[in-house]
C-alpha cells in the first residue's frame, strides 16, 4: 500500500501549539426551524483521531458538512485551519480550504459524481490547476492507497458498495488534505468488507492525518479513535473523552441512544441487560420481577 | 366485472408502467452501460477516441453530401470493415441498423415517393384518385434511406468501439464548451442510478398492493412519485454540488484525459478523408 498517499507530506511540528477547529456555540437549523445542533463547543487539535457518536438524527452528518465549510453555522462561530467558516461557506478562502480539509459523503453516489474513477479520483487534483504529471501520480497513489488501481477506468455504477466507499475516499486523498471527514464510512458494508476499511482509516491516522469519523458503531470506535465525542438526540455535545471511559458509561450510551437496555423474564426473575454492537449481551444483574 | 377482475386490471396498468420502465432500463443498460465491445481489443478501441469522433464526423457529412448510391456503398463497406477489424459482430451490427432504419426512415420518404415528378412506375386508380409513385421518387428514397442507414452505422460503430466516458470527452476535440461535457457527463452518470431507484419504488410498491385500487388511485400514486422522484433529484443535485465544493470546484470546469493521437491514428484519419472525398466526387461522376 502506498503510504505517501496516506500521509501528509513532510508534517514535522512536533507539538501542535493551536487546535485546528475551534467551534464556539455553534448551531444549525434546517429551513429555519429544524434544530440539527445546538450549542456545540468542540475543539479538535492536529493529528487528533476523533469519532464522533450520535443516533440517526442527532446532527453528527451536518457537523461534518460545517468542519467542511461547505455549509455555515446558522448561530455561534467556527474557527478552522486560521479561517472563518462562515466566510468559507460563503465563498471566501474555499479554495485554500478544501485543500487541507476533505469530506467523504456517507452516500458515495453523491461523492463519485463522474464518468469514471479515476475522472473521480483526478477531480480534486485538477482543482488545484496541477500539471497532468502530478494529477496523475496523486490519482495512481490514491487509487493504490485504497487498493482499486484495477478499477481507474470503471465506471461508478459498475461497483459494489464497498469498492465505491473506497473510491470515494480515494478522491479526498488525492487531494492530499490534512483533515479528513468520514461519514459513516462503514454504513451497509458486509463484515469483511468493513474491517477492511477501519484498518484503513486506522492507517490514515497512524500515518498523522487528523481524522473525524461520523459513526453510530461503537464496535469500531476503539480501532479508530483515540477520542470519542458523544453527541445527544437534541444535537448537543454531551461527551467528550477517551474511547475506554466514554463507551463504559452505559447510561451516557443509553440516553444517547446509542445502546439499549431491556428485560428478560426467567420465572419469577427478570434480568435487565444493554445490547450495543461492541461485545453484545451486558448482564447487569437480576431482580425480582 | 368481478372484485378479482378489477385487481388484474389495475395490477396490469402498474405492471405495465413496471415492464416499461424495467424494460428501459435494461436497454440502456445494455446498449450503454455494458460497454462491453467497447473493451475488446479491436482496431478502432485501440484508436484514440478525438480521431475517431472527428473522423466519423467527415465521413457522416460525406453520406449526407454525396448524391450517388455507390458512393453510399463506398462509405458503407468502409464501415464494415473497420467493424469487422474491431471485432464486433456482424450480425449485431447489421441487424442492429437495418432492422429499424428502412421503416422509421421509409415512412418519412414515403409520401415524397408519390409527390416527385417524373415517369410513373405504375397508377393504380382508386375512384377520382390515383396511386402513382415516380421512379425518381423511389430513387430518391433508396437513396435518403441508404444515407440514413450508413450515417447511422457510423455513429453505432462509434459509441459500441468507444467507452461513453471517452465519447464524451472527445466532444471537446469539437470545441463543444466543458461545461456542457461535464454536465452530459454527469446526466449519464445518474440516470441509470434514478432509473434504478424508480424500478425500485415500482417493486416496493407491488410488494405492498393487498387490494384493489382504482384508477384514479393509480394516477394520483404515479404522479406522487414523479414528484417524489423529482425532488430525489433536486436533494441529490445539491448534495453533489455540495461534494463538488467540497473538493475545491470553483465554478472552472476541468477534466483529465491522456489522450494520445499516434501515427496510425493520423493515418486512419486520412483513410477517412480519402474515402470521404471519393464518395463525394462519386456523386458527382457517377450518375
Amino acid at each position: 500500500m502506498t503510504e505517501a498517499a496516506l500521509g501528509r507530506e513532510a508534517q514535522t511540528s512536533p507539538a501542535p501549539a493551536e487546535p485546528l477547529y475551534v467551534l464556539r456555540g455553534v448551531g444549525y437549523m434546517y429551513s429555519g426551524r429544524q434544530v440539527a445542533l445546538d450549542g456545540v463547543d468542540l475543539e479538535i487539535w492536529p493529528g487528533e483521531q476523533v469519532a464522533l457518536l450520535g443516533a440517526n438524527g442527532s446532527g453528527k452528518s451536518t457537523l461534518l458538512k460545517l468542519l467542511d465549510g461547505v455549509v455555515g453555522p446558522t448561530s455561534g462561530t467556527i474557527r478552522a485551519l486560521g479561517l472563518n467558516v462562515a466566510a468559507v461557506a460563503a465563498g471566501e478562502d474555499g479554495f485554500r480550504f478544501h485543500r487541507e480539509v476533505g469530506l467523504v459523503f456517507q452516500d458515495p453516489d453523491i461523492q463519485l459524481f463522474s464518468a469514471t474513477v479515476l475522472d473521480d479520483v483526478a477531480f480534486g487534483p485538477l482543482q488545484l490547476g496541477l500539471a497532468k504529471e502530478d494529477v496523475r501520480d496523486r490519482c495512481d497513489e490514491a487509487l493504490a492507497a485504497m487498493g482499486i488501481a484495477h478499477l481507474a477506468d470503471r465506471a461508478p455504477f459498475e461497483l459494489s458498495g464497498g469498492e465505491k466507499k473506497r473510491a470515494a475516499i480515494a478522491s479526498v486523498l488525492s487531494l492530499r488534505p490534512e483533515v479528513v471527514l468520514l461519514d459513516e464510512p462503514t454504513a451497509s458494508l458486509d463484515p469483511r468488507t468493513k474491517w477492511v476499511l477501519v484498518d484503513l482509516i486506522r492507517r490514515l491516522g497512524a500515518a498523522g492525518r487528523t481524522i473525524v469519523v461520523a459513526t453510530h458503531e461503537l464496535d469500531i470506535v476503539p480501532r479508530i479513535a483515540n477520542r470519542v465525542v458523544v453527541l445527544s438526540e437534541e444535537g448537543r455535545v454531551v461527551a467528550d473523552g477517551a474511547p475506554a471511559l466514554v463507551l463504559a458509561d452505559r447510561d451516557l450510551l443509553v440516553r444517547a441512544n446509542l445502546i439499549h437496555e431491556h428485560l428478560h423474564e426467567h420465572g419469577a426473575t427478570a434480568h435487565s441487560h444493554f445490547h450495543d454492537a461492541i461485545d453484545g449481551h451486558h448482564d447487569e444483574g437480576a431482580r425480582d420481577a | 366485472m368481478t372484485s378479482t377482475g378489477a385487481v388484474r386490471s389495475g395490477e396490469g396498468r402498474i405492471g405495465w408502467l413496471e415492464q416499461t420502465l424495467g424494460g428501459i432500463t435494461a436497454n440502456i443498460e445494455r446498449a450503454i452501460f455494458t460497454e462491453q465491445h467497447a473493451r475488446s481489443n479491436g482496431w478502432l478501441q485501440r484508436r484514440d477516441p478525438r480521431a475517431k469522433m472527428v473522423g466519423s464526423l467527415v465521413a457522416i457529412v460525406a453520406a449526407s453530401l454525396t448524391s450517388s448510391v455507390a458512393g453510399l456503398a463506398l462509405l458503407y463497406l468502409s464501415t464494415l470493415a473497420a467493424a469487422r477489424a474491431s471485432r464486433v459482430p456482424f450480425g449485431f451490427f447489421v441487424k442492429r441498423v437495418w432492422l429499424g432504419i428502412p421503416f422509421f426512415a421509409g415512412i418519412v420518404v414515403l409520401p415524397a415517393i408519390f409527390f416527385v415528378p417524373g415517369p410513373r412506375v405504375f397508377d393504380l386508380a382508386i375512384g377520382p384518385a390515383h396511386m402513382a409513385p415516380s421512379w425518381n421518387g423511389l430513387a430518391g428514397a433508396v437513396l435518403f434511406v441508404s444515407r440514413v442507414g450508413v450515417s447511422v452505422s457510423l455513429a453505432i460503430l462509434l459509441v459500441v468501439t468507444t467507452p461513453w466516458a471517452d465519447v464524451l470527452k472527445s466532444l471537446r476535440a469539437l470545441k463543444v464548451p466543458q461545461v456542457f461535457v461535464l454536465v452530459l457527463s454527469m446526466t449519464y452518470r445518474y440516470v441509470f442510478l434514478f432509473l434504478h431507484t424508480a424500478n425500485g419504488i415500482l417493486l416496493a410498491r407491488k410488494s405492498r398492493v393487498v387490494g384493489r385500487t382504482t384508477g384514479g388511485e393509480q394516477r394520483r400514486w404515479i404522479t406522487g412519485t414523479m414528484g417524489n422522484l423529482m425532488s430525489r433529484a433536486f436533494k441529490m443535485s445539491n448534495d453533489v454540488y455540495s461534494a463538488m465544493l467540497a473538493r475545491g470546484f470553483g465554478g472552472e470546469v476541468r477534466t483529465y484525459t491522456t489522450y494520445r493521437i499516434d501515427a496510425v491514428d493520423c493515418a486512419g484519419l486520412a483513410g477517412v478523408a480519402a474515402i470521404s472525398l471519393a464518395a463525394i466526387l462519386a456523386g458527382r461522376i457517377l450518375p
